[in-house]
């Protein structure tokens, strides 16, 4: 909790020796197996991700993946959010929505998945709504918390100065939502690609989780866990270039 | 101009105002005293237009302005556009003429976390005055505020009030603050809450 300047440096040091040690049990790992088949070392791995990298195949299926992954995630978050929002602020549509939220929470991702390419048929559509539908009750629960705790007097400030609808939306309403919309994104980010990797192992011709599933049947574990590394740090990159900047953002009047 | 006639409220099975009549002029100023919990609040909440869940009318103009027992402020925005977001056609000179009177033009940058308290309220009121409003509403204005940030805040709403001219309500449990502010003074009281007039100062 405390912002000594030990654990500000401390901040950097530790996950990266974190890291390290991970990566030094890998190693360690990999040598006491010996069978490069079932645990290749790190360095092993270089090579064919360098020549994957050259020849496209990774950026095709990285680039495939990511798409999936915008599009399950704007879609996801936008009727999360409008959900959670009406269902927070409205004790009858909650009383109503409620059971729904349940029953969509408590069924397995495959099961969705499962039955989205049987009705839709093996399709980027059908794709796309299975993950959305996975996450959609995770944001609603998340943003429904937010929406239960919005400060009512704002909100009557807001109307006595007939504060327009649109403004008093971005102005007064989703800045209080922010810390709620900040938690449902990271979460949701983490899951949806997972997700999005089941979806593309069980129905799609392309993506990483389409070359996990081939070189699975090819018991190649190397390319397995080259697609699966580059994709983890196309997400990190994410997480640091676009969600971090903007809760800084969205933080600031906090901080000073 | 404002025309109150609320016939009853009730939370639930309880009711908690009476029948209230009330009219208010351009350039009036009326004071509510009562007690704690007697109702003040909501009878004010009502004839803002925040709650509509009551039998009766309120006739009550469009440009209208609130401040509350606390500052009620946007955090997340900055002084100047707190004003700014609020009152749409404020320019950004006439917002910080506005700061100026109330004494805060040089915050205008920063955060209303930033602020004190003293200085918080003085952006809600500036924030209440910078519309130019019909009629004013004020909450317990100078509640919880030490002896002489309130004085000095009666002050200056007294100066906003005299110049901007209008329909001001306000409720407050203290007698002195009535009697400095308003031009008419009623007071709340019995179970439901009924209003008698009892101070008119002369025109």
């Amino acid at each position: 909790m405390s912002d000594s300047p030990q654990t500000l440096t401390g901040r950097g040091v530790v996950p990266a020796i974190s890291l390290l040690g991970f990566l030094a049990l890998w190693v360690i790992s990999a040598a006491l197996t010996a069978d490069p088949q079932i645990l290749p070392s790190p360095f092993a791995l270089i090579t064919p991700f360098l020549e994957e990298l050259r020849t496209g195949t990774l950026p095709f299926h990285l680039g495939q993946t990511l798409i999936r992954v915008i599009w399950a995630f704007g879609l996801a978050m936008g009727l999360g959010l409008a959900l959670g929002l009406i269902m927070g602020r409205s004790q009858s549509v909650n009383r109503w929505l409620d059971p729904w939220l349940v029953v969509f929470l408590n069924l397995p991702a495959l099961v969705l998945i499962v039955l989205c390419y049987l009705w839709i048929g093996l399709n980027e559509t059908a794709a796309i709504v299975a993950v959305t539908l996975n996450k959609i009750p995770n944001v609603t629960t998340v943003i429904r918390e937010g929406a239960r705790a919005l400060n009512p007097n704002l909100d009557a400030m807001a109307k006595v100065y007939r504060m327009p609808r649109f403004a008093s939306f971005r102005h007064v309403i989703l800045p209080q939502l922010a810390p709620f919309i900040a938690a449902a994104a990271r979460s949701g980010l983490a899951v949806i690609w997972k997700i999005v990797l089941v979806v593309e192992f069980l129905g799609r011709s392309n993506g990483v989780g389409f070359q996990i599933h081939l070189y699975f049947q090819l018991f190649d574990v190397g390319m397995v866990l080259i697609y699966a590394l580059s994709f983890i740090a196309v997400m990190l990159a994410v997480e640091w270039l676009f969600i971090q900047p903007w809760e800084w953002r969205v933080r600031r009047w906090r901080m000073s | 101009m404002i025309k109150v006639d609320v016939q009853c409220k009730s939370f639930g099975e309880t009711p908690v105002l009476g029948k209230v009549s009330l009219t208010i002029e351009k350039g009036e100023t009326v004071a509510i005293l009562g007690p704690s919990g007697i109702g003040k609040s909501t009878l004010l909440r009502i004839i803002a237009g925040i709650d509509d869940d009551y039998h009766g009318t309120v006739v009550r103009p469009d440009n209208m302005a609130i401040v509350f027992q606390e500052p009620t402020l946007l955090p997340w925005r900055s002084v100047i556009q707190n004003l700014t977001l609020l009152h749409p056609d404020l320019s950004k000179s006439n917002a910080t003429e506005m700061l100026e009177r109330v004494g805060i033009a040089d915050k205008s940058g920063l955060f209303p976390g930033q602020l004190s308290l003293g200085q918080q309220r003085r952006l809600a009121l500036a924030r209440a005055f910078a519309g130019a409003p019909d009629f004013l509403v004020m909450d317990e204005p100078f509640v919880s505020l030490d002896a002489g940030t309130a004085t000095a805040m009666l002050e200056l709403t007294e100066t906003l009030i005299a110049d901007c001219k209008p329909a001001t309500l306000f409720v407050t449990h203290s007698q002195a603050e009535a009697t400095r502010l308003a031009t008419r003074i009623h007071t709340l009281s019995g179970s439901p809450a009924t209003l008698d007039l009892i101070t008119q100062k002369g025109t």
